[in-house]
């Protein structure tokens, strides 16, 4: 086969420093009873305007969590920006349990300094009081950084605010004309930027443990291929592009290799591939669709989608012996299963009375639970912390994304501007 | 003629019996399930079949004896092939079409066609697309039985990333679920 040249292929780096942020975050459903948190406006001494407004970024973060109730500025009574400023007394009396506060500080070089505070107001203690140095490019970084520290101290769980995800656009304008993009953004949809676009589909992609690699599927050369690119260069390969399917592909927790599924030898089956010397080992043989998988955190198995029991669902495979369990038994249809950091939970999508939802199974107690109520649900992705599960969903005509808690207590939707929005994938914690 | 209709049953058995083959399972309704489909599939080609031959004087049958098949021909047949869902059996009213299209592959050796396989929206798109290839294969086999060389037939699928109706439900569904066959120039 030959591999045609797909003029219309570009890669890119940076849009321009104007681009806005596509999706936004709507909040469809938070806990309960939210904490009462209050993020005063961060004080800041420079004569300029800042590239960021560092507090609401922030703020913004802890509201998505779902699990704080986030007070309004015109509620305050005061704008603190340090521990001398603060009078507990006003903050109790407006039913606030917690306070952020803080100031940026300009510094040489057109850099800056952030420094936060965090107080219980109820027992009138300072929880967190800490700094953080970067220039303006980093400002949304650094915002991300303190409502991560803020997460953890309140919840006891790292914060995954300073994250990344990437998906995959797609707009059709007639039945042959197609404009299909990966976007790699904040992880709470700012800062979008395109890093492939092709005329032909892009799908599955997925990160490197490290975060600095991306492996997806391409059709740029009208036939799938997978390729590995460098996130920071744009730099990539092309690793598999066999006859029949090359698809799926996961890094494995060490990063050297990649799972994968081919067809190369008839059908769909998984393999491993070794990064650097592109040797492949099979791991699966049965004459069913075995596709889809994902590695667990020690490296040892892989979970993948099989047909071979007439329906899919979640298999395992220990690669030392070639041992395959079934994971899956509820329904029949479960599929694309991807494992939390710890192994505990499997999250999948899940046909229910002929609808698609995300669910997720307790691998300990057997427990099954469906996360969420919206439509045509695929693609899940969990946070590196384990908290939230970004996946795919259908909103009225369009493609959307989402997000649930792996409690299925908070649920928020990002919605686009435009165009169909698909194969969100978020990044492991970012060095 | 009745060789030649002998080899078309046992190609149309061959093809269905692979299909459902790879769907077969482990578990006893689905078994029977499959055979049942497989029985019923083997019946309705055979019928329509002879639906064919007892029209024998039909000019298709007389042009297709004589001088064989031409590119006007080959561009009358239908080119998109249709199938139920997670099902990657071939259905009978397709079968004349896509031994049309064999007979002509099979007279002009030089000729290649690629076989798009493709799913609806419903599931997971990796899953799709082994479900497109599925397809696609299934006519490729097909087509190979009828004497099509296996050089001349390529296959690709791209899943549910292409679909013939963006709508959301069956109508749309139902369209979306084929293998396009397209001639290479």
């Amino acid at each position: 086969m030959i591999y045609r040249v797909v003029v219309a292929l570009l890669v890119m780096f940076l849009a321009s420093a104007t681009a806005r942020a596509e999706l936004t975050i709507e909040i469809t459903q938070g806990v309960d009873q939210p904490v009462p948190l209050a993020v005063v406006p961060f004080g800041w001494s420079g004569t300029s305007a800042l590239p960021e407004n560092v507090s609401e970024v922030v703020a913004a973060d802890l509201y998505r969590s779902g699990l704080f109730a986030l007070m309004s500025r015109q509620n305050m009574l005061s704008f603190p920006t340090s521990a001398q400023q603060v009078y507990f007394r006003d903050w109790r009396l407006s039913g606030m349990e917690y306070l952020l506060v803080g100031k940026v500080l300009p510094q040489p070089g057109g850099n800056y300094r952030v420094e936060y505070e965090l107080f219980d107001v109820i027992n009138e203690q300072r929880l967190l009081g800490a700094h953080i140095n970067g220039s303006g490019a980093q400002l949304r970084r650094m915002a991300h950084r303190i409502a991560d520290a803020v997460y953890e101290k309140l919840t006891g769980i790292p914060g995954a605010f300073d994250t990344q995800i990437v998906y995959v656009t797609a707009q059709r304008f007639s039945a042959d004309d197609y404009k299909y993009q990966l976007q790699l953004s904040d992880a709470d949809g700012a800062r979008p930027r395109v890093i492939l676009e092709s005329r032909e589909p892009i799908l599955s992609p997925t990160w490197s443990q490290d975060g600095k690699r991306l492996a997806y599927v391409s059709f740029e050369s009208r036939r799938p291929a997978i390729y590995i690119q460098d996130v920071s260069t744009g730099k990539r390969e092309r690793m598999a592009s066999f006859r029949g399917l090359n698809g799926a592909p996961a890094f494995s927790p060490d990063g050297r290799k990649l799972a994968l599924t081919l067809s190369k030898d008839g059908n769909p089956e998984i393999y491993v591939m070794d990064i650097a010397t592109k040797a492949l080992t099979r791991v699966t043989k049965h004459y069913g669709i075995d596709t889809e998988p994902n590695w667990t955190a020690d490296g040892r198995s892989i979970i993948f989608t099989s047909n071979r029991g007439g329906m899919p669902q979640i298999y395992s495979v220990e690669l030392e012996n070639g041992w395959v369990e079934r994971l899956t038994f509820e329904g029949d249809y479960n599929a694309r299963g991807r494992l939390t950091q710890d192994g505990r939970h499997l999250v999948l999508v899940h046909r229910n009375n002929g609808v698609f939802h995300i669910a997720v199974q307790d691998l300990k107690t057997g427990r099954f639970d469906i996360l969420t109520e919206t439509y045509l649900d695929e693609s899940p992705s969990i946070a590196p912390n384990g908290s939230m599960v970004i996946y795919a969903t259908q909103e009225g005509t369009r493609e959307v994304l989402a997000a649930v808690s792996i409690d299925g207590r908070v649920k928020f939707k990002l919605p686009a501007r435009s165009g169909n929005v698909r194969e969100p994938a978020w990044s492991p914690y970012l060095q | 003629m009745r060789l030649g209709n002998f080899s078309k049953v046992v190609a149309v058995a061959a093809t269905v019996i692979w299909a459902t083959g790879c769907s077969t399972t482990s578990t006893t309704s689905d078994s029977s399930d499959a055979m049942d489909q497989t029985a019923q599939d083997t019946q309705d080609s055979a019928s329509s079949m002879g639906a064919g031959s007892d029209s024998s004087m039909s000019g298709g049958d007389m042009a297709g004896q004589s001088q064989g098949m031409s590119e006007a021909d080959v561009a009358q047949l239908s080119t998109v092939f249709y199938f139920d869902f997670d099902k990657a059996v071939i259905q009978s009213s397709d079968l004349d079409d896509l031994n049309a299209h064999a007979k002509y592959l099979s007279e002009n050796g030089m000729a290649r066609v690629v076989l798009e396989g493709h799913a609806d929206e419903r599931g997971t798109r990796e899953y799709n697309m082994a479900l497109g290839e599925r397809r696609a294969k299934a006519v490729a086999r097909y087509l190979g039985v009828q004497g099509v060389a296996a050089g001349q037939i390529e296959t690709v699928s791209y899943g549910e990333e292409r679909p013939a109706m963006v709508g959301h439900d069956e109508s749309s569904w139902s369209k979306n679920r084929r293998v396009e066959l397209r001639y290479e120039r």
